[in-house]
């Protein structure tokens, strides 16, 4: 198809992204290249700097196993494994044993050298950089401890006698240098593989946006941009497609999988009148709607919008993390001059070597990043994760908030209920069917803008009936309305609509009693003046909320239901879904009144309501989770917006934000402990009792391994 | 024993600059100058830290920051802004407006993803 030109047909090609609000997803790609690079070239490093450090360790062999004679290897995990590798070198390079030692330790530098110019400059660059700036990261330590060994490695090579002169053996550990530069490259690949990990749900989410869009242009279907869609355009989809742009059905049926977008597991039937949102995908049906949104303004471009500044967001928790890392690089520094002057002090016949791979150790073992990591990656992992099952977090604090509530008020309407009302039961008179008076009752009421009026058309429309034609419709205000219907006058209404001589059947009054006391509201249904049936009509409880309360109950909530409605009502509705404490009669902005009354009782208190009504009792909980209407997400208020209307959301949400806290927590005590017990260890405070010391090899290990594994708690939070 | 006073001296030294050089010396400010149609604005070279790292603008009036990122370093791919809500990345060799306005007063830190690199934004009412 040749391509169209878009001016021509009178379609504006999508307006240029301001500079300072890039579209997120050439953003994310320009990320995830420059994460792929940096992992390759991380990978590249690590791998060339492994193998060049393993020819060092075997061409070490041989000046090792002549220094053990005076018993003082640098390194006590290169001297643990000589044991081993030392008889299977001697048998393998047998002339390398006869190499002049000097020799030996001229060609170790050169390699070093190499490896340190082309594996670890971008080390000693950022090192340098951040120097300038009177910063300190991580690079600093690393560039600070291989340097100091390479150094004096060099020292030893260049001039041994000045060492022999000062009764110092002339010892190198190169091996060590590259190693180390090895381990912490492998470690950085590995965690910058993990971290573009946590992002993976934000990735999925703006992948759901399809490039392209059906619309009909006077007539003819044009493939255009997804981002040339204006509202009001009529787009058209066909089964197993993506919605390209959020509107209104106009034409068709379809069930539609919104799952990644609002949790919600089963497709949702769409037809004339209801809302597709863009990035769904259109399961059976072909659909034709009017685009509402597009762009910023869709529901998708606002999830990711509200999903990055989550991620943005500092949790409360984050603030002790912060503190410690915003001094711990020049700390780590001064315990490891402090160490080495220690041991130069206090163990002086150990010698320099002990002395500066003590302090080497050091400096390797403490870990930055991984207290830098503790927070932010369990944040960034689930505010995805919640976006995937439609719970969408403000942020950090958001989470701990919640995390800390001990009781619930959940609004009624719309919250426990549908918040609509819909027909529960038909009760015909004799000669009368069910489908019947609905259809007759439907036809008078297509005309009717009640809310009551919407359930009966909905429930024929449902049953797939024949609504015949009503002509001279008429409503009556307070009573209910009346019209022709295929020549016979027909109305529906309260008890008021028909003559109060009209005699009613025994049976009906009484189901219409019962009706009334379940909180449900009867309608009369009268055929040229005789009764033909009742139609009941309620706002039904939603199918999940039953099963979601009572997880609430299990995790340990206090579950209290909020309603406008008279006591008796709202007692039938707390005990079908099982809340035992009811607050009815309770007016819209009485509910904030609720909240401060709880908190008062020493409560954290979370709120589940609408947007719109519940906005101030919302903002005064200590976690507002507001369900998100059908066109967007909701507003300030909330800390948490639920994506679908039922409650199994909070559940997800409630859980979610408990186990995040959780991970935040093992973190950062993980993260602690590895620097608080790590370092030590390092600087020998084993050694008087136990001998034990900390090869700097063996701390480029574990060093390597402690952020990984703090990156990799958090991505737990992805199942 | 002079060998003694000799390392005690010079690892006490050692100790008080480092300490000196990264906590106490005077870190690089700037006010921003006042661009077209009022806008306060500000360039910060991002290279290993962010130069300056003090930032003074006034509260109420738009605030244009340019961040040049001089490096590939992944150490300041992210620049986080959290008191208002910024998270952007910054792409290497390249230059990045955040635009916004500050609308109080206070000192509100900006730093990188990991929060290891640092400034602060000083909004004066």
């Amino acid at each position: 198809m040749p391509p169209i030109d878009l001016e021509n047909v009178g379609i504006a090609p999508a307006p240029p992204a301001l500079e300072s609000e890039p579209d997120a997803a050439s953003e994310q790609d320009a990320q995830d290249r420059a994460q792929a690079e940096e992992y390759a070239s991380l990978r590249r490093k690590a791998i060339g700097s492994g193998i060049v450090g393993a020819i060092a360790m075997v061409l070490s062999m041989p000046l090792m196993s002549a220094g053990s004679h005076h018993g003082s290897a640098a390194d006590p995990l290169v001297e643990w494994s000589m044991r081993f590798l030392d008889p299977i070198v001697r048998t393998a390079f047998p002339r390398l044993y006869a190499w002049d030692a000097a020799a030996l330790k001229y060609v170790l530098l050169a390699l070093t050298l190499g490896i340190v110019v082309w594996a670890g400059g971008s080390i000693y660059r950022q090192a340098w950089r951040a120097f300038r700036h009177r910063m300190a990261n991580m690079d600093t330590l690393i560039a600070t401890g291989a340097g100091a060994a390479l150094l004096y490695s060099a020292a030893v090579t260049v001039a041994p006698n000045f060492f022999l002169r000062h009764g110092v053996q002339p010892e190198v550990y190169y091996e060590a240098v590259v190693m180390i530069l090895a381990l912490v490259l492998a470690g950085s690949a590995l965690e910058s593989r993990a971290r573009g990990q946590t992002s993976s749900a934000l990735r999925a989410m703006l992948s759901l946006q399809p490039a392209e869009a059906r619309v009909l242009h006077n007539g003819v279907e044009l493939d255009i941009p997804a981002a040339s869609v204006r509202p009001g355009d009529v787009v058209l989809v066909r089964p197993g497609e993506r919605i390209p742009v959020d509107g209104l059905v106009v034409e068709g049926k379809s069930a539609v999988d919104e799952s990644m977008l609002t949790g919600e597991a089963v497709p949702v039937e769409k037809s004339a009148g209801d809302r597709v949102i863009g990035g769904a995908i259109n399961r059976l049906g072909s659909l034709r709607y009017t685009a509402t949104a597009v762009g910023s303004a869709s529901v998708l471009a606002q999830i990711v919008k509200l999903m990055r500044e989550a991620q943005a967001s500092r949790a409360p928790m984050q603030k002790l993390a912060d503190r410690i890392s915003a001094v711990f690089v020049p700390v780590v520094i001064s315990i490891a001059i402090a160490t080495f002057m220690g041991w130069a002090l206090l163990a002086p016949e150990a010698g320099l070597v002990r002395a500066l791979t003590a302090a080497v150790a050091v400096l390797i073992i403490a870990c930055p990043c991984a207290v830098g990591l503790a927070v932010p990656t369990a944040v960034t992992v689930a505010i995805g994760n919640g976006a995937q099952r439609g719970v969408l977090f403000k942020g950090g604090e958001a989470i701990e908030r919640l995390s800390q509530v001990d009781a619930v008020l959940l609004d009624k309407t719309g919250t426990i209920t549908e918040g609509r009302p819909s027909v529960t039961g038909i009760y015909p008179a004799e000669g009368w069917s069910e489908s019947g008076i609905l259809g007759v009752a439907a036809a008078v009421e297509k005309h009717s803008e009640h809310a009551l009026a919407e359930a009966v058309v909905g429930a024929a429309a449902q049953r797939e009936l024949n609504v015949p034609e009503a002509r001279g419709f008429r409503a009556i205000p307070g009573v209910g309305a009346r019209a022709m219907v295929a020549g016979r006058s027909v109305s529906i209404g309260n008890e008021k609509s028909v003559d109060p001589d009209t005699t009613i059947p025994a049976s009906l009054l009484a189901a219409a009693e019962r009706s009334a006391s379940e909180g449900q509201t009867p309608l009369i249904v009268a055929v040229d003046g005789r009764v033909a049936g009742y139609i009941a009509v309620a706002d039904v409880v939603k199918p999940s909320s039953a099963a979601a309360i009572g997880e609430l109950k299990k995790l340990g909530l206090a579950l209290t239901m909020l309603t406008g409605d008279r006591r008796a009502t709202a007692e039938k509705v707390a005990g079908a879904v099982g809340i035992d404490r009811v607050i009815s009669g309770v007016l819209p902005e009485g509910k904030v009144e609720q909240v401060k009354r709880q908190q008062a009782e020493g409560r954290a208190v979370a709120m589940v309501g609408d947007g719109v009504n519940d906005a101030p009792a919302l903002a005064q909980a200590n976690a507002g989770l507001a369900m998100a209407s059908g066109s967007g997400i909701a507003g300030e208020a909330a800390d948490v917006t639920l994506m679908r209307s039922g409650l199994d959301a909070a559940v997800v949400a409630v859980k979610l934000a408990r186990r995040t806290v959780r991970i935040m927590r093992q973190n950062l005590l993980w993260s602690f402990l590895y620097n608080v017990i790590g370092i030590p260890i390092a600087a020998g405070v084993l050694y008087p009792a136990t001998g034990m010391l900390l090869s700097p090899v063996f701390a480029g290990v574990a060093m390597a391994l402690s952020s990984v594994s703090v990156v990799g708690n958090s991505l737990r939070l992805r199942q | 024993m002079i060998t003694t006073w000799l390392i005690l001296a010079a690892g006490a030294a050692a100790i008080a600059w480092v300490n000196w050089y990264f906590f106490l010396a005077p870190k690089s400010a700037a006010g921003a100058r006042t661009g077209v149609g009022g806008v306060q604005e500000v360039d910060v070279v991002v290279e290993g830290g962010y130069s300056p790292s003090v930032i003074r603008v006034e509260a109420g009036k738009p605030f244009r920051l340019t961040f040049d990122r001089r490096e590939k370093s992944p150490c300041s791919d992210e620049l986080v802004i959290g008191e208002f809500g910024v998270r952007r990345f910054l792409k290497p060799f390249e230059k990045t407006v955040i635009e916004f306005t500050p609308d109080r007063a206070g000192a509100f830190e900006f730093a990188c993803g990991m929060n290891m690199l640092r400034g602060r934004i000083e909004v004066e009412s």
